[in-house]
């Protein structure tokens, strides 16, 4: 029997989670004290979780690779966070901000999970607004709203160009404030290196102590993972640096299933890749959409012109441009959803027809827009992003269109977990980012940040509270057991594998070789032929790093290249999963375009038949292949339509 | 471009510090500072040496989690940006660079250019918040904010806490950092309730970590990249000596009377 009991709450959907939370198991004050709670990662999940745990009694210890919990990367949210206030009398509710986010993954997420992110949106904005998060405000003094992507109601609450960074400031008040009271322990620059089970069950951690080197061991009742995406698989990505999967592929090793790996969210308009040196992309917002042309020159005479600087963009007459999404999809436009846009212009540049230094670029061009509207206009709409844009490129958009290029930004797939965000592995958590829940295929704009908020504020107080109350009676669990032994001696054992390698290349070699086959294969566009050459040049690769890598320095101390050969480790066999699911469902579903399975216009052609359902990846051993089980989707309260954007 | 390299190599916080000479060559004006770190490090890696550690993070300007002080100015020559955000091309061909790490006594040294700043959590953890418990809160309009407030509120709660004003400063001050977080929360309604307990538990605690007076030099609104105005340390002097003055008050009243 397969162990992917969703555990859905009976009842009609706007019912369950009332429901659930009426018949759940309490801890009363006295036992909570009694109770230890494991946090590692402290982005909007993480902080959140740990400071609502710790108001409420629980003993928690929080944990975060950054030199402060401040610093994770919710901050570089810029967008907004949806909630379904319908402050603006525009018609919007619980059930039409789920049903937006449903129809937004393309008919891949779980109906009951995402009725309770919406259900709980408008409380996440209270909570914010209480621990002093700055929204924006009308005159009135009333919040204000902006809209986003594909909504027609206007819910997006937002802090200028940094929700993210406001939001994330307010969970880590809160958390600061439970520091003080002592119900939370902060470990920073700690990194979780494995997860220990004892009798089946979560019960601790083996973490890396960055600065001295050191392997420590922390036990606790239950343990949460809010510890992000993993889109640095790509290498390029406009996650932090240091954003990793290690601590969730450690899970996954130890038996937590991975959920639709394959599941990655490419945005349409980022800085594009300037030099092979590059580091990291930027975004730049999708408002930018509004007044700006996409498009690329129609020859390429014009094309290599341009790109020796014979020619600029603004001599290239109108009839020599192409303006390719306008062309394909007359009806949206430059404003088609984040996949198709991004798909188009990958679709360009691989034809030759891309623009700057490496080809790999389209022109978002706002030459009509200050035309019809000024450059005042303009200036007030968009002023702070053009300043970004001529900071990083130098270049002046007012003058010359931008370059934009698409880029790795989020990932929906993740570990696996149950209506209480319980994995597979009984007493470990996962929230956020981390988890797969509520994003199907595809994420809409503004919906991480409420979704990592909603973990951590609103769902597992409820659910840990759920699992810890039969455990009143679980004695504090020491650390000094054969199951820490055995974990420590495997993480000692693998440091000092890595360490013994002695080889050649540095941890980027490799880790940019990885990006570059994941991008070709298992990026925008991906094929059977493509997906199975993946597999082939990742395990080459891995073969490789184990052979090559060259690690400087010693284990007892600041490391950092240690730290990233750990990562890139885990990234490189993370690549091979991602490339087997995306192998395995054959069909097109928001951000996984399979070309094979397209409509003859080049849309996205969905399998409901076949591939209704989460592919939940169960871990058998290094080198011997997963083995997929899989969860069917229900939908009771929505009708699955096809997404057509012509 | 080519570039010659004076960087600070310290092994940990109690070794002794020395600035080691590198010559970096072929890197072009379109590369990021850190960028260009990276290219120095991946060849001493080749070499078999120990590459620079550096903190840094989201490298887009948000995270505060770099920092270096290059030729004298925290973040470097350009204005308003981060270390992760300064380009090559604002250097010359040919320039010799100095990076060193901020420079302040509450922000120890860990390993080269990387400074321990837990110092800021201490100072947030003793009363940068508003006092609330997740949940039974009331509805977010219920309080009306001026959109003047929230605006000024908002310029305040912009700092990355990434420390460059400690770092400007001749006397290591964290005014500015802590002033910020006050006027961020003083701003609104949520905040005043504690207002006053606030400023006095964060100046204490800044104060006890070892930070320096404010004489207002204006050095740290100056290399701030967030561009925090020192506005906020009037606002911040102001809410402290009110705070100061109403705790006599209370006392001259009896206090605590039941």
């Amino acid at each position: 029997m397969s162990k992917l009991n969703s555990k859905i709450p009976s009842g009609p959907l706007p019912e369950k989670w009332m429901h659930y939370k009426d018949h759940i198991n309490l801890v009363n004050p006295a036992n909570k004290r009694k109770l230890d709670i494991i946090v590692v990662g402290t982005g909007l999940a993480g902080a959140s979780a740990a400071a609502s745990l710790g108001a409420l009694g629980f003993k928690v210890k929080a944990f975060c690779y950054q030199d402060s919990s401040r610093r994770a990367h919710s901050i570089a949210a810029q967008g907004g966070i949806n909630a379904s206030k319908n402050y603006q009398n525009d018609g919007d509710s619980v059930y039409r901000l789920f049903y937006d986010t449903i129809k937004g993954g393309d008919y891949r997420a779980r109906e009951a999970n995402v009725y309770r992110l919406a259900e709980v949106s408008g409380s996440i904005i209270d909570q914010s607004v209480a621990l002093g998060v700055p929204f924006a405000r009308e005159y009135g003094g009333l919040l204000d709203n902006r809209s986003f992507g594909g909504a027609q109601v206007s819910r997006t609450f937002y802090a200028r160009g940094q929700t993210g960074q406001q939001l994330l400031l307010g969970a880590y008040s809160a958390l600061s404030r439970q520091i003080k009271l002592g119900t939370v322990e902060m470990y920073t620059r700690h990194e979780m290196l494995d997860l220990v089970l004892i009798d089946g069950k979560a019960r601790g951690i083996i973490a890396r102590n960055l600065v001295d080197g050191k392997i420590e061991r922390y036990s606790a009742h239950t343990v949460v993972l809010a510890t992000g995406g993993y889109g640095n698989v790509f290498f390029l990505s406009t996650n932090a640096m240091g954003s990793n999967a290690t601590a969730v592929w450690k899970a996954y090793k130890r038996g937590a299933y991975f959920g639709n790996p394959c599941f990655t969210q490419i945005h349409p308009t980022c800085i594009p890749v300037h030099g092979d040196y590059q580091s990291k992309l930027t975004l730049m917002s999708e408002s930018l959409r509004n007044d700006g042309r996409i498009w690329v020159p129609k020859n390429k005479e014009d094309v290599e012109a341009l790109r020796h600087g014979k020619l600029k963009p603004k001599d290239i007459a109108e009839e020599n441009r192409d303006y390719y999404l306008e062309r394909r999809y007359p009806a949206f436009g430059n404003l088609v959803p984040r996949d198709v846009a991004s798909r188009a212009a990958k679709e360009r540049c691989d034809a030759g027809f891309g623009v700057g230094e490496t080809g790999l670029a389209v022109y978002l061009d706002f030459a009509a827009a200050i035309k019809r509207l000024g450059k005042k206009a303009i200036e007030e709409r968009y002023g702070n992003l053009f300043q970004m844009y001529n900071k990083i490129v130098d270049e002046d958009p007012y003058e010359t269109p931008m370059m934009i290029y698409p880029a790795v930004h989020y990932t929906m797939g993740g570990l696996w977990v149950d209506y209480e965000l319980q994995s597979t592995v009984p007493g470990l958590f996962i929230a956020g980012e981390a988890n797969f829940s509520d994003h199907g295929a595809n994420r809409l704009g503004a919906s991480a940040l409420m979704q990592g908020l909603a973990d951590g504020y609103f769902v597992l107080p409820y659910t840990l509270q759920n699992y810890l109350a039969d455990q009143i009676n679980v004695p504090r669990f020491q650390t000094d057991t054969k199951e820490f032994d055995e974990a420590e001696k495997q993480v000692r054992g693998r440091i000092q594998k890595l360490m013994d390698v002695k080889g050649s290349k540095p941890v980027d070699y490799f880790h940019k070789q990885l990006g570059r086959i994941m991008w070709d294969n298992v990026g925008m566009g991906r094929n059977k032929a493509g997906l199975e050459k993946a597999i082939e040049q990742i395990r080459k690769t891995r073969e490789e790093f184990w052979k090559d890598v060259k690690i400087p320095g010693d284990v007892d101390g600041l490391n950092p290249e240690l730290e990233k050969a750990g990562r890139v480790a885990d990234f490189l066999e993370l690549g091979e999963l991602m490339a087997m699911d995306a192998l395995n469902r054959e069909e097109s579903c928001g951000g996984h375009f399979r070309e094979e399975y397209q409509t003859p216009e080049g849309e996205a052609m969905r399998n409901d038949a076949d591939f209704m359902y989460v592919a939940a990846w169960e871990y058998k051993g290094d080198n011997v292949a997963p083995e997929v089980h899989k969860e069917s989707l229900n939908y009771e309260s929505i009708e699955v339509k096809q997404r057509n954007y012509k | 471009m080519n570039f010659t390299l004076k960087i600070w190599r310290q092994k940990n916080a109690k070794a002794k510090g020395k600035f080691v000479t590198y010559k970096i060559n072929d890197i072009s004006s379109n590369c990021s500072f850190l960028e260009m770190l990276d290219i120095l490090n991946e060849q001493l890696v080749v070499k078999g040496e120990e590459p620079v550690a550096f903190d840094h993070d989201c490298r887009e300007g948000i995270c505060g989690t770099c920092s270096l002080y290059i030729n004298g100015r925290p973040h470097g020559p350009d204005d308003a940006v981060t270390t992760c955000q300064l380009h090559m091309r604002k250097f010359k061909d040919g320039d010799t660079i100095v990076v060193e790490p901020w420079r302040a006594k509450p922000f120890p040294v860990i390993r080269d250019l990387i400074c321990d700043r837990q110092a800021f959590d201490k100072i947030i953890q003793a009363g940068g918040f508003i006092s609330v418990n997740t949940g039974g809160i009331p509805d977010a309009n219920a309080i009306l904010i001026p959109k003047e407030k929230a605006d000024y509120s908002m310029d305040a709660a912009a700092c990355i806490g990434c420390g460059a004003c400690v770092a400007a400063c001749k006397n290591a001050s964290a005014m500015l950092f802590v002033a910020a977080k006050v006027s961020h929360l003083a701003l609104l309604p949520q905040g005043k309730a504690e207002a006053s307990e606030r400023v006095q538990a964060m100046v204490s605690k800044m104060d006890e970590l070892g930070f320096g007076n404010c004489t207002n030099t204006g050095a740290c609104e100056a290399e701030c990249p967030k561009q925090i105005s020192i506005t906020n340390i009037a606002r911040m002097n102001r809410e402290f000596l009110g705070a100061k003055l109403g705790a006599q008050k209370k006392r001259a009243s009896g206090g605590g009377g039941f």
